[in-house]
């Protein structure tokens, strides 16, 4: 079949003015669904820094949602440790709604820092973790993850890693519970205050109990385990001007939003 | 791709019973005969990278059916308007619609799914099988039999990759569809004993090991040789 010029152009043009339309349609149709499941996913993953993941993927997404709502609180501080309550724009800032990879590409000085607190149910004065995003670079891509702190402020409660691109059965074990909870118990700060993070070792398979500051390694992912290790101690320095406020006894002045 | 068309020319003709022998064949050839992956060899990045577990793996067999079957309907309808010199375009465009569609609908109604798929789901455009029927056979022939013929190929896809997860998931996770398998057995033989998984048959080597397995088999018991 040989078709003229304008047939071709006028074929192509239709196409694509139909399935462009048919695309935008769907993602107006999709799009507050996939809002509420990101949503979702996000309030997931702050509640697995302080849940069993056994206990919170038998949850119901109302339930978690639910769960969510009675039992965190949230707030954004900026690098000093102050709390910002209104955006450049005037508008409140939500913490849920703070995008911290976006904020990664900020200057720490200009980043707003979300931190969510975990509290006894319907009472958000009894404070049981501070939660704090997490967000760095693995060996492919992106991670993130939030670790949640006891309320000492240096021991750790639990965390979450995800990423996006890390290598399957290597460094994508991040998000393995029994990788995680080897950070259970362990300690950010040494005895004099000074911050130490924790820090996953080369290697794997040996037993560093005794050590509050190491954590056992990944066999094969040491790129993506320098990445985790180099996202909490950043991090986590961003968060220290904040937890020092607290520790010296301003914790009575924070304002709880919700 | 030219044996292909060829093949397909000579098996036309004017049977036209709803499930006539002809069209019993678009959809068994693929399985086994013909099967995109083992025979053609087509398709192997998505059979490796997605088939560590069978629940992801399910959901992109179905998100491949869905597509081929789709587009081999959609390019068929169209096929006597398409013009030959951008057809090649045209069937990229609705292949790449129709898996941002899927994409968008994974996103929505299966976040979880979204977030461990979407990239490969996306790949489903670069996918040889896609495009290797639309090309073959749906630019050639009435929608019913594309239809036949992509849902056949898909089918052949789909059942391979299953496999491929069914054998990863249970030597490398222990588990099959998320239910752990050596958990209960090890426990039968007290609390000492554990059955070990392997570490290999999580990564894409152990897809090709699995992948490389069935071929040897299905090859000895159909006496194929490559040509």
């Amino acid at each position: 079949m040989q078709q003229s010029n304008a047939y071709i152009i006028t074929f192509s043009i239709i196409l694509t003015v139909v399935l462009g339309l048919l695309l935008s349609g769907t993602s107006q149709v999709l799009g507050p669904l996939q809002k509420k499941a990101e949503d979702l996913d996000n309030k997931k993953q702050i509640l697995g820094a302080v849940m069993d993941p056994k206990e919170l993927s038998v949850l119901k997404p109302e339930e978690v949602l639910a769960y969510y709502e009675n039992r965190i609180s949230s707030m954004v501080v900026d690098i000093q440790g102050n709390e910002v309550e209104k955006g450049a724009d005037g508008n409140p800032i939500v913490a849920e709604k703070v995008n911290v990879s976006k904020n990664y590409k900020l200057a720490p000085e200009k980043r707003q820092y979300p931190i969510f607190i975990y509290h006894a149910e319907g009472n958000p004065e009894d404070i049981e973790n501070y939660i704090l995003p997490v967000y760095g670079a693995g060996l492919w891509d992106e991670i993130w993850g939030y670790v949640a702190l006891q309320t000492n402020l240096n021991t750790i409660e639990g965390v979450t890693f995800s990423h996006k691109g890390e290598t399957p059965g290597l460094g994508a074990r991040i998000t393995a519970s029994n990788v995680q909870e080897r950070y259970q118990g362990k300690e950010i700060f040494d005895e004099e205050g000074n911050l130490q993070s924790v820090v996953m070792q080369k290697g794997e398979g040996k037993d560093y109990s005794g050590d509050k500051h190491k954590v056992d390694g990944l066999s094969g992912a040491t790129i993506t385990a320098n990445g985790v290790n180099n996202m909490l101690k950043n991090y986590i320095g961003h968060y220290k001007p904040f937890l020092e406020k607290q520790k010296s006894g301003s914790a009575s002045e924070v304002a709880v939003l919700n | 791709m030219s044996t292909e068309t060829a093949q397909v020319t000579t098996v036309k003709k004017p049977a036209e019973e709803l499930l006539s022998k002809r069209r019993k064949k678009l959809i068994t050839d693929p399985l086994i005969d013909s099967n995109p992956i083992t025979i053609q060899v087509l398709g192997i990045c998505s059979a490796l990278a997605v088939t560590t577990q069978m629940q992801p793996t399910l959901v992109m067999a179905i998100s491949v059916i869905f597509v081929i079957v789709m587009s081999n309907l959609t390019i068929s309808l169209l096929r006597n308007t398409i013009p030959g010199r951008v057809r090649i375009i045209v069937q990229l465009a609705v292949v790449a619609t129709l898996v941002t569609l899927v994409n968008e609908v994974l996103k929505a109604f299966a976040y979880d799914m979204y977030k461990e798929l979407s990239v490969f789901v996306g790949l489903i455009i670069t996918n040889c099988i896609v495009m290797g029927r639309l090309e073959a056979f749906a630019l050639g022939n009435k929608p019913y039999d594309s239809v036949l013929d992509g849902f056949g190929s898909a089918l052949g896809y789909s059942w391979i990759i299953l496999a491929v997860a069914f054998f990863r998931e249970l030597l490398g996770s222990g588990s099959v569809f998320g239910v752990a398998i050596y958990e209960p057995i090890s426990n039968l033989f007290g609390e000492d004993f554990s059955l070990a998984t392997n570490g290999l048959m999580v990564s894409p080597v152990g897809a090709f090991i699995i992948l490389g397995l069935i071929i040897w088999v299905q090859r000895t018991k159909t006496g194929y040789v490559e040509h």
